[in-house]
């Protein structure tokens, strides 16, 4: 009886647990490799950032001297390559565009990505910078699978080339062919997105950087301190039996 | 008064004034309490710990919040990034939420298993409701905090619930929000009654739900009464004294608890989007909806339940009665026997099916509704209420005409009710659960007559091991 | 199953090993609560540095700014206020500087200053914090709280019921025009003052 509660509870459990929405389509199949604990990924990513999305793209939740610290990247060597107003180091990664300029030029304020890592997953913004393909009817001259119409132009264009859709019989896309190329291979490409996705995902959890290592000592304590619990109370029942 | 033990010293001073030594033996070292109790009765202790751990991490977090709808949202990011270990604080007061209501869930079911409600331990019970309730209440206006999306349109979704209401609806809707939607009036009394008001009441309710627990004693897996064997002392043949037995005992417990704690904490915090979810990191937009809210799971059984019914007032009562009912089971459930170890094979596959359905429920609040889902969602809410008619059916044992009468009333209920919404679109559904649910009330209330699927077993004097 | 007689000294040592175990665990998950009421990375940032700008300060004029939540004075000292400042042992009660709380190694001179002409406070009073009036004509601070006085480069005279001269602020000049208020100066720089 309890047997089978257990197995219930586990199934549904496990269910919950797995709760990413699977989009249907050709979207899917791009998805970014985490791995956060790689500095020098996280370091490029950085230096990507800040030279092709920061200039409509905020990241006003995160600190200056949280990332230089966080990145092993010193004050002098973040201050010449990473930062091209006249902020402080502690201050945080906002911008001067104004909302009503943004607006008028693109119809659209171009949202801060702190977060975005969390609200909307590492696979959305790794689809995001490879699946824009040449589309006429678009505003800009490109759709994307991961925001279609999105009022957001392809700025990584010259480093990808430019690609087309390919339909299916039912106007479903099925594949995106590359027509002209840009000045980065496929691999390169491919490492310089998922290195700026890597970095969008450090921003918005830095503590991720942390917490499975702190995780792991407390676990562990957690564990000793049950086990010397266990045998005390096995002393004292021996009262009870 | 009495000559043993006159303490000396300090602990003697302090006695003298307010009676901790009394206390100390009333309700720890000479509270004697079941020795047969097992893995169900970690959950009392755990929900006790998390209490104290959300109040704690409360007040840590209460330093930093900012309860003002233009500062709510960055100020929760402030703590997770610029508070030293604000993260940590964060994680530990958003998974406790959630490993409250699981633990809460487990205890309930606990005395829905053992017959705890039943007399006379109806108060305890009812004081345990009361509880449920103010919890349900404090994380729901806790989740408005954050300011999110998800805070913004789920708070929307369950306050216009009151105003279904009828004649007073729409009125108490705007006293609650304190304007005509939500906003920074709505965030700041939330906030006051979140770590003020319900913390306080929810505080005292415990007291008199511990009260009333040491009044009458535990209750224990074989549903016997312990204290009717007692030795020549007054102490229970089958009782242990709390302290030290349960006391390390709880310790262990607590150990396991704070392990998983830690182990989603440090490495899960989100859950998939169960316990923080996804939509919430994007700050409240009062002119974008999400593409689906969902409240969080632990309210999910009675959104079911209450999306089940199309008619928004309807819907919303029968929610509401579906949480009123627990306060009354120990006067639906009247079988004297307790425990299920010793009830019949009928009452066990009633339990199943209870739990299974609310398990379904909850799995159905977090999706969209289609046509398939809303079926499901009404059949097992009808099964849920079933539940409790069958409970009470079981109280005695019934004769033919009870039996054919009370089944007869319970499916011509249902079959109204489904008369009054069939159409060509349902028709399939419709008969396909109408007949399940027909079929499981006559096999639930009339194989006691045909067959021995009711019976009871002889609940021993003395607890078994 | 059990041998009928407690083993006492095995319950004593699963017992402390569990409560000091459990102790540990306790304080360990203290810290975190106490390390977040410390000052967090956003006010340890806010406690940078700042840059003031003196291009344009004339003879006599005090300018304000903030360095740490507190009030900073840049003031440009004429030649008569200079004058005006001695280190006279009747007339103030550290009149050498001798409190090294109260100023940076390189203000422990007569004019309390890296360069004479250029004097850097902190605007409050070592008595209870109020903030003093800046009084040229009389060449003193005078704090109206409780009737404290200070000379122009700060030191407090007797009299006051403040009892130390008011604070210098580790600054540095980063070029002729430009002061540094939160930073010391390299040694080469305390000596060209």
């Amino acid at each position: 009886m309890k047997k089978l509660v257990f197995t219930v509870l586990i199934i549904a459990f496990s269910n919950f647990a797995n709760s990413a929405k699977q989009e249907d389509g050709l979207v899917n199949d791009f998805k970014a490799v985490n791995n956060i604990n790689n500095k020098s990924s996280l370091q490029r990513g950085a230096k990507y950032f800040v030279n092709y999305c920061s200039g409509c793209h905020s990241l006003k939740y995160m600190r200056m001297s949280t990332l230089a610290n966080d990145l092993d990247i010193d004050e002098e060597t973040f201050l010449k390559n990473l930062m091209f107003s006249d902020k402080k180091i502690g201050e945080t990664m906002t911008i001067a565009m104004k909302e009503s300029d943004a607006l008028l030029w693109f119809n659209a304020v171009p949202p801060d990505l702190s977060l975005t890592a969390r609200s909307k997953g590492a696979d959305y913004i790794y689809a995001k910078l490879n699946t824009y393909y040449e589309d006429d009817s678009a505003i800009t001259g490109y759709n994307n699978l991961a925001l279609p119409n999105s009022s957001m132009p392809n700025i990584l264009a010259g480093l990808q080339g430019g690609q087309k859709i390919i339909l299916d019989s039912q106007n479903k896309p099925v594949s995106l062919e590359k027509i002209s190329e840009g000045k980065y291979s496929e691999e390169e490409y491919k490492q310089l997105t998922n290195d700026i996705t890597n970095f969008l995902v450090y921003v918005s959890e830095p503590a991720k950087l942390k917490r499975f290592s702190m995780g792991f000592w407390v676990l562990l304590f957690i564990f000793i301190f049950t086990i010397i619990a266990y045998y005390t109370k096995k002393e004292f029942w021996k009262d009870v039996h | 008064m009495s000559e043993k033990n006159q303490a000396t010293g300090l602990i003697g001073w302090i006695d003298e004034r307010l009676p901790i030594l009394s206390f100390i033996r009333d309700h720890l070292t000479q509270y004697y309490a079941p020795k047969n109790f097992n893995f169900w009765y970690f959950f009392g202790s755990l929900a006790f710990l998390i209490l104290f751990l959300q109040i704690f991490t409360g007040i840590f977090l209460a330093m930093h919040y900012k309860p003002d709808a233009k500062l709510a949202f960055d100020s929760v990011e402030f703590i997770m990034r610029d508070v030293n270990l604000g993260w940590l604080i964060r994680y530990m007061h958003s998974t406790g939420a959630s490993a409250f209501f699981i633990v809460v869930y487990l205890h309930m079911f606990r005395a829905l298993m053992y017959g705890s409600f039943k007399k006379p331990r109806e108060l305890i019970w009812l004081f345990g409701v009361f509880i449920y309730l103010a919890l349900m209440a404090e994380a729901f206006m806790g989740y408005l905090l954050p300011w999110g999306q998800m805070s913004y349109w789920g708070a929307q979704v369950i306050i216009n619930l009151f105003t279904t209401i009828p004649f007073i609806g729409p009125e108490l809707g705007v006293w609650i929000r304190g304007d005509f939607a939500i906003s920074d009036p709505t965030l700041t009394r939330f906030f006051a009654l979140h770590i003020v008001a319900v913390p306080m009441v929810i505080l005292l309710l415990v007291i008199l739900h511990l009260s009333a627990l040491h009044t009458v004693g535990s209750n224990n897996p074989d549903g016997v009464e312990i204290k009717k064997h007692k030795d020549e002392n007054g102490v229970p043949l089958d009782g242990v004294p709390f302290h030290p037995y349960y006391t390390v005992k709880d310790f262990v417990g607590i150990g396991v608890f704070l392990f998983l704690f830690a182990l989603v904490v440090f490495f899960i915090p989100e859950m998939g989007g169960y316990f923080l979810e996804h939509a919430n990191f994007i700050p409240a937009n009062p002119l974008v909806t999400p593409e689906h809210i969902a409240p969080v799971w632990y309210f999910t059984p009675f959104y079911s339940i209450l999306r089940a019914i199309p008619d928004p007032a309807y819907g919303a009562l029968a929610m509401a009665l579906s949480i009123i009912i627990l306060f009354f089971l120990p006067w639906i459930d009247k079988n004297p026997i307790k425990s299920i170890r010793y009830r019949s094979s009928l009452f066990k596959i009633n339990l199943f099916i209870f739990v299974i359905g609310f398990l379904i429920l909850g799995w159905l609040g977090v999706k969209a509704p289609t046509p398939l889902y809303s079926a499901l969602a009404l059949r097992f809410s009808e099964m849920y209420f079933i539940f409790f008619a069958l409970l009470y059916f079981y109280s005695n044992s019934r004769g033919v005409m009870f039996s054919y009468l009370f089944s007869g009333t319970l499916i011509f209920l249902i079959t109204i009710y489904d008369l009054t919404r069939i159409s060509s679109d349902n028709m399939y559904t419709l008969i396909i659960g109408l007949t399940s649910v027909t079929l499981f009330v006559l096999f639930m209330t009339l194989s006691p007559l045909y067959t021995n699927l009711n019976a009871e077993k002889e609940v021993p004097d003395r607890v078994t091991e | 199953m059990s041998d009928g007689k407690p083993d006492k000294s095995r319950r004593k040592f699963l017992t402390g090993s569990l409560s000091i175990v459990g102790g540990t665990g306790a304080a360990a998950t203290l810290w975190p609560f106490i390390s977040s009421m410390a000052p967090s990375a956003k006010a340890k940032a806010a406690g940078a540095p700042v840059r003031v700008d003196i291009s344009g300060l004339k003879d006599g004029e005090k300018i304000d700014l903030i360095w740490r939540k507190k009030p900073i004075w840049v003031v440009k000292r004429t030649k008569d206020m200079l004058e005006s400042i001695n280190t006279s042992d009747k007339k103030h009660k550290d009149p050498l500087s001798q409190n090294t709380e109260q100023q940076p190694e390189f203000a422990k001179n007569k004019f309390r200053s890296l360069k004479p002409e250029i004097l850097v406070l902190e605007g409050v009073c070592t008595h209870l914090g109020c903030n003093p009036a800046y009084k040229p004509s009389e060449n003193k601070f005078f704090c109206a709280c409780h009737g404290s006085n200070f000379d122009l480069a700060g030191k407090v005279s007797n009299g006051s019921p403040a009892g130390a001269n008011l604070k210098v602020p580790p600054y540095r000049f980063e070029d002729e025009n430009t002061i540094v208020v939160g930073e010391l100066p390299n040694i080469e720089e305390t000596k060209k003052g």
